[in-house]
């Protein structure tokens, strides 16, 4: 079996299992509506403040409702002893690593697009008018969360007060992609492209991406098997 | 034998750093900021020191992925454990600067903010040490989180100085530049002497991580009859 297929059949696994059971992506969409109805208390709302606030908010949002779903990842395979079994399986850890991170993935996107339906109908601002853009930052900001979030999960899977180091841990890691990805929605929001002042912001959050995707994958054995 | 170099150097230090503060304060005030500017004397060596421990950690972490021996994860706890205290001395001293220059204890400033998310990824560090009680697990996953961190470091300074800035920027060694001569030599004198403070301080911390694996291998035994 290829790498390739290895990190689908992964993938398709954590996949199956969420959807059959949905208790990560329901409490992660929950929370995020709890959320979007929350920050409609802290600030004022008016058109020109929903504009401006808008990417922010919903990074905040992304970021905290990640964390609840990236949390359950190893989590997950914790009763009747599955990640012992999944780390003897014949695959290398860098392919479960990055199964898991790809079924995190595709969650975290359907979360967020819930969210941006949401908070397009609550707050009244309109997001489609650069969706190509704006899809373009998503999946790479996602991916920025994803990859960190995944990685953690797995770092703190078997410590103590999992569910709390969680945060805690990655939410510094991710200073630099969660700015650039709000530097770079604050005008997609706006209606406006990303012009050549920006580019440097997606230079980040691509070289982030890129980085840390390579970092973890040649760390990942360390943290899995020891 | 060991006790006595960390005595002596421990000695040397303190007599360095107290030879310091006696030329420091002997100094004039600076033209502009007047005396709180010799605050410099200590805001950036602290810096420097705080910095080379991070990559003194990181290479240990390194190592002992590698290697797989424990001496290497008591190096780099010790070494991070000494950074963040100087990490935190330098923020302190700048917070302390800022209040009487910018008027404000805080600015969110590249400088600033960088060393304090750096302060708060090496706290996270020692947070997740505490929170695994097996010491090989414990010494693996603490290497990946140093190596993180290091590597984020740049990342977050240069992703915050894509944000304007109000923090000046370095006065050595630039062109632009306008230390006087002998005040470089002082800021030397007291770098050095944070290498010494930093150093005394992390052979201590090594000590007792020896110590600490002493217990736990006696502990074992003691389980084990």
């Amino acid at each position: 079996m290829g790498f390739a297929r290895q990190v689908f059949v992964i993938a398709a696994k954590d996949l199956r299992a969420e959807i059959r059971t949905k208790e990560a992506i329901n409490a992660s969409a929950a929370f995020a509506l709890v959320i979007l109805l929350l920050f409609s208390f802290a600030f004022d709302l008016d058109p020109d403040t929903n504009r401006e606030i808008a990417s922010g908010l919903l990074w905040l949002v992304f970021a905290f409702a990640g964390t609840l779903l990236l949390n359950r990842s190893f989590v997950r395979e914790l009763p009747n002893d599955c990640l012992d079994a999944l780390v003897a399986a014949p695959i290398p850890s860098s392919a479960l690593f990055l199964g898991k991170s790809l079924a995190n993935y595709v969650l975290l996107l359907a979360i967020e697009f819930l969210s941006l339906i949401v908070f397009g109908i609550f707050y009244n601002v309109r997001w489609t008018s650069q969706f190509a853009q704006l899809m373009l930052v998503l999946a790479l900001g996602t991916w920025a969360l994803t990859i960190m979030g995944t990685i953690f999960s797995a770092l703190t899977v078997n410590i103590r007060l999992r569910e709390v180091m969680l945060p805690i841990l990655i939410y510094p890691f991710l200073v630099p992609a969660l700015m650039s990805a709000i530097q770079l929605t604050l005008d997609l929001m706006a209606g406006k492209p990303i012009g050549p002042e920006k580019v440097a912001w997606l230079q980040m959050l691509l070289g982030f991406d890129v980085i840390y995707t390579a970092v973890t994958v040649f760390l990942v054995e360390n943290v899995l098997v020891g | 034998m060991r006790n006595k170099i960390i005595y002596v150097l421990g000695t040397i230090a303190a007599l360095i750093v107290a030879r310091n503060v006696y030329v420091i304060s002997g100094l004039p005030g600076e033209e502009a900021q007047g005396a709180i500017f010799k605050i410099i004397f200590f805001h950036v060596p602290l810096a420097i020191t705080a910095l080379t421990c991070g990559t003194v950690a990181c290479a240990a972490s390194i190592l002992y992925l590698v290697k797989k021996e424990l001496k290497y994860d008591a190096v780099a706890v010790a070494v991070t454990e000494v950074g963040l205290a100087f990490l935190a001395g330098n923020l302190i001293t700048g917070s302390i600067w800022a209040r009487i220059i910018w008027g404000v204890w805080w600015a969110w400033d590249v400088r600033l903010t960088s060393a304090l998310v750096c302060w708060i990824l090496y706290a996270s560090y020692l947070m997740i040490r505490h929170a695994v009680e097996e010491p090989t697990q414990r010494a693996n996953l603490a290497a990946v989180v140093s190596i993180f961190a290091f590597i984020d470091v740049p990342i977050v300074y240069l992703s915050i100085r894509l944000f304007r800035t109000q923090h000046p920027g370095p006065v050595f060694f630039s062109s632009t530049g306008s230390f006087p001569h002998d005040w470089s030599m002082i800021m030397m004198w007291n770098l050095f002497a944070m290498f010494m403070l930093g150093s005394v301080l992390i052979m201590i911390r090594l000590r007792q991580e020896e110590t600490q694996r002493e217990l736990d291998s006696l502990r074992r035994l003691a389980h084990a009859f």
